[in-house]
């Protein structure tokens, strides 16, 4: 049977997080009702004229340096003309020839925990287009404007992905940047960071890549996944079946986790492209690029290196905590809180609180347990004034608002019993209560360590020290 | 009243002699005894016109009046204009009321002008005989079986009738300044950048300018004074300081080098035309400028260029004319693709269909290089025929129509007859330059136009030239009879 080799491009279309859009003073906040942020601009009425938004701009070229690529010091803005009814012009203003950012790359870690270097072809600013709702209308279509004007960055990548799981891996790397950029705010669910995957199979060692199908609008990492995956086998099956791959627009249909042909490529729009008369081509002084580029935050690679060295983490939990800006920021600020306990605090803010934000949906900015709480935390376990186990309980206490570490110590009266003649009248009780078990220790069955240790606790209300408490068990039972 | 310059009736405002109140009523009762006629306006804003007059006599009142305040002005109907059809002399945009006023308009009215109404014009401003129009041609007041010229023809009819003193219009290829010339008018066209496009709808956006028409350059000079201006809504408007039109207006003409180029009167020109603009030039010799003659050698691309560049442009721009949003929409559409085809195919008149259609066909993947990018390459060898002619000269004069107006439906059904009528008017679109027409005298009865080109930002210089000409003829003072 013969393998196959897959080739993969995607074009991930980021929202940039102006406050207002790219041609329109309008403003771009999301959810609002149909067409009450659409000005007359984004309407597209007749005699309207687009103003370039500065601060698109200056997104866009802060990310193509983040991304060590050529922001152009000339670039061009191209009509691309087509008809349909949620684009209120009939052309989109986008870049064709001339784009603002190109020829820039990233490095993403493929499973074996090597890396691999994806080239960004280009990105360019473009306008979003309006929606049309086809429910609730009874046969019509009604059309939202809201989102026409909404300014993109469309981020195309080389054909260098080889599966699923490397598109995957470079589109997180792609999401995680532009948030730490903070040019978008990532958001899946609400379109703000979506893409389309350009996918082809050719016979392992060809140097000639297949016929691509594009799969258009996927809006989270696992139907990314999914999709890509499903697409690929379907073109493998076609092919080793005779078929052709045709070059064609696929939509990923999520319920049934298949792709369906939505249109032949042949058949597509001829779109006409030429620079937009109304918008003169966009000059970016050198000054400007430098100026951008001294705002630039640590970025994610070097973050993730840095929290290595620093705080001697391993290179998945590294690359965990700084998998956005804002962990990364969260964590810095727990272990010096907390007083340099990095690993513990790396294990806390993987364990605990991801369980925590997760079962809830949260992002770390919005979890009930800060930093300094959790800080507060740990210090009452090096402290020894609870142990790890009793402080799963005290952390699931401040998850649930019940104060600080300290307040739920002192008001569930969790304190560890730390003093030895405390534990010692625990352990004499429970020596006393099980003499059977006590005699089948002595006898050899040394498994039975565990059943006392656990009876203490049990009576300690799980709060005597259990370090203490195995020394003394052991001390009492073999003396 | 209606004999008046602007300038003569902003100082019988400001004496009290009548009021813009009495002022407008004048010009609205002429527009109903004859426009029936002339057709030369789309839509009369009457009752929002004598609204306005009354606020401008009260501004006047408070001691607050500028030059042009009071002062009733016709628009021309491309300008979106709040709360007033804005049709563009489309059945496409019949139905169209503007949310919101063009720039050029907004400025009119803190200057406190009066709009009298909107004007007829070439449907989308396609045309150079204003018989594209939904609404019906427009007639030439000097003779009623001409046409007016084109696209701005209902301003220039209107203004030559005296149904206004003064109106707007558009100039692509020569919109402004053809139908000057056919009416007998002054028209002027600035710099491409230097009054906003903003509001104004759309032909081809690289080309499009608005300027003033008028009886003089005088009046032109306080029009374009109150209409340029930097414009953050419009991209491509220049942010450079506007001078004070009016103050040039009268400085000497002696030294002044004027060019012709051999190109403009060559073959095509009518003798009878050609001998009025050699009179005017001896005119000039007489106010002390020198001539020389000049070349423009790629003279003969102009049109064909802009048969490209302007059709591509308005193809993509139209594309908003869809029936979705506004506008007209064809009845009971079955599907989406019949609703964009129906009411586009039934809301375009012809000439605008066929621009749509070369330009679609221009810019078409495998077409693109041959015709948008090698006439965007044409627009520099114009540009740099004016730049070399323009070094040695100071302006550029020649006929603004080869022709005298000529009649309704004679060159209707061929266009390309149609187009050479701006021959020496699209270059200068395409070079972005400014350019003007001044009433030069008469031709078997009919108006003929004189050119000025000049240099980029040069509309002073063009106005001062145009005004001491003016204030040595009467060509521009003289009315046609009908409507005397």
């Amino acid at each position: 049977m013969m393998e196959w080799e897959v080739v993969i491009g995607l074009e991930i279309h980021a929202q940039l997080a102006t406050k207002t859009k790219i041609f329109s003073g309008a403003a771009t906040q999301y959810g609002a009702e149909p067409n009450t942020q659409a000005c007359a601009v984004d309407l597209g009425l007749p005699g309207v004229l687009p103003v370039l938004n500065k601060e698109a701009v200056r997104m866009a070229a802060k990310f193509g340096l983040a991304i060590g690529a050529t922001v152009a010091e000339r670039s061009v803005f191209a009509r691309k003309n087509y008809f349909y009814p949620d684009l209120p012009k009939g052309y989109q203003i986008s870049q064709f020839e001339l784009p603002v950012v190109a020829c820039g790359h990233l490095d993403i870690e493929l499973e074996d925990g090597s890396t691999k270097r994806i080239g960004v072809t280009r990105a360019h600013l473009e306008e979003d287009a309006g929606k049309s709702l086809h429910e609730d209308f009874h046969g019509a279509t009604g059309i939202d404007l809201n989102r026409a004007g909404t300014p993109l960055l469309e981020i195309v990548s080389e054909p260098d992905l080889r599966s699923a799981k490397e598109a995957v891996a470079y589109m997180k790397k792609i999401h995680s940047l532009v948030r730490y950029l903070e040019i978008c705010d990532g958001n899946m669910q609400e379109g703000s960071f979506r893409c389309d995957a350009n996918v082809s199979v050719m016979p392992k060692g060809s140097d000639t890549f297949g016929t691509r199908a594009e799969i258009k609008n996927l809006n989270s990492f696992r139907f990314v996944e999914r999709a890509i995956e499903f697409e690929i086998e379907r073109q493998i099956d076609l092919i080793e079946e005779g078929g052709k791959v045709v070059q064609e627009t696929r939509l990923y249909d999520a319920d049934k986790g298949e792709t369906r042909s939505m249109r032949a490529k042949e058949e597509a729009n001829d779109y006409r492209y030429f620079p937009d008369p109304d918008l003169l081509p966009l000059e970016i002084e050198p000054s400007f690029i430098e100026a951008v580029r001294a705002t630039l935050p640590e970025l994610p690679d070097a973050k993730k290196a840095r929290f290595m060295e620093q705080y001697g983490l391993s290179a998945y939990d590294a690359g965990v905590l700084t998998a956005s800006r804002e962990m990364g920021d969260f964590y810095e600020s727990l272990v010096e809180q907390a007083g340099g306990e990095a690993k513990q605090c790396a294990n806390w803010m993987m364990g605990d609180l991801a369980a925590s934000l997760n079962k809830e949906n949260l992002e770390i900015t919005e979890s009930p347990v800060s930093a300094a709480m959790l800080a507060g935390m740990i210090k009452r376990i090096l402290d020894n004034t609870i142990s790890g186990k009793i402080a799963k309980d005290v952390f699931a206490a401040m998850w649930a608002g019940e104060g600080d570490a300290d307040a739920v110590i002192e008001a569930k009266g969790l304190k560890q019993i730390t003093d030895t003649g405390a534990i010692e009248t625990l352990i004499d009780e429970i020596l006393a209560a099980n003499p059977e078990q006590v005699a089948a220790y002595r006898g050899g069955k040394d498994k039975l360590f565990g059943f006392f240790v656990g009876q203490a606790m049990k009576a300690s209300k799980g709060k005597a020290n259990p370090a203490q408490l195995n020394e003394l068990l052991k001390a009492k039972l073999d003396g | 009243m209606h004999n008046k310059t602007i300038a003569e009736l902003s100082a019988a405002l400001a004496a009290g002699e009548f009021t813009s109140v009495e002022l407008t009523q004048h010009f609205l009762d002429r527009i109903a005894k004859y426009d029936g006629e002339l057709n030369s306006f789309i839509t009369v804003t009457a009752e929002q016109a004598l609204a306005q007059a009354a606020a401008a006599d009260a501004r006047r009142a408070r001691g607050e009046a500028g030059p042009l305040t009071g002062i009733p002005l016709a628009q021309k109907d491309i300008f979106c204009t709040d709360g007033v059809r804005t049709s563009c002399a489309s059945k496409m945009l019949d139905p169209f009321i503007a949310p919101y006023d063009a720039t050029v308009i907004a400025k009119f009215q803190e200057a406190g002008a009066v709009m009298l109404g909107k004007t007829n014009m070439d449907e989308f401003a396609m045309g150079s005989s204003n018989e594209t129009s939904f609404y019906g041609p427009v007639k030439n007041p000097w003779d009623t079986n001409a046409v007016p010229g084109g696209s701005s023809g209902g301003s220039a009819a209107a203004i030559a009738a005296r149904l206004a003193p003064a109106a707007t219009g558009t100039d692509t290829g020569g919109s402004i300044r053809q139908p000057a010339a056919l009416c007998g008018i002054t028209g002027i066209k600035p710099t491409y950048g230097r009054v906003s496009r903003y509001g104004m709808i759309a032909f081809a956006s690289s080309l499009d300018q608005a300027g003033p028409m008028a009886r003089t350059a005088e009046d032109c000079a306080l029009l374009l004074g109150a209409m340029a201006g930097f414009d953050t809504r419009d991209s491509t408007c220049v942010d450079m300081p506007v001078p004070d039109y009016s103050a040039e207006l009268n400085n000497d003409l002696s030294g002044l080098k004027i060019g012709l180029p051999k190109e403009y009167f060559g073959e095509g020109l009518d003798p009878a035309v050609k001998a009025v603009i050699m009179a005017a030039v001896e005119q000039y010799k007489a106010l002390g400028a020198e001539v020389v003659e000049v070349s423009l050698p790629n003279t003969h691309l102009a049109v064909p260029t802009y048969y490209v560049v302007a059709p591509a442009e308005c193809s993509s721009n139209l594309s908003r004319m869809d029936g979705v949003r506004f506008g007209y929409r064809c009845e009971n559409p079955k599907d989406l693709e019949d609703l964009y085809k129906r009411s586009r195919g039934e809301g375009f008149g012809d000439e605008v269909k066929r621009r749509i259609m070369v330009g679609t066909y221009a810019l078409s993947a495998g077409y693109y290089d041959a015709y948008y990018l090698k006439a965007q390459q044409l627009r520099h060898l114009i540009a740099d025929d004016f730049k070399a002619a323009l070094e040695q000269c100071d302006v550029i004069m020649g006929p603004t129509s080869p022709t005298t107006a000529f009649n309704i439906g004679e060159k209707k059904d061929d266009p390309v007859a149609m187009y050479l009528a701006d021959i020496y008017t699209i270059a200068v679109n395409l070079a972005g330059l400014p350019g003007m027409s001044v009433p030069a005298g008469f031709a078997d009865g009919k108006p003929v136009g004189l050119q000025i080109i000049g240099n980029y930002f040069a509309e002073a210089r063009l106005l001062n030239v145009a005004h001491k000409y003016q204030q040595v003829t009467d060509w521009h003072a003289r009315a046609p009879e009908a409507f005397a």
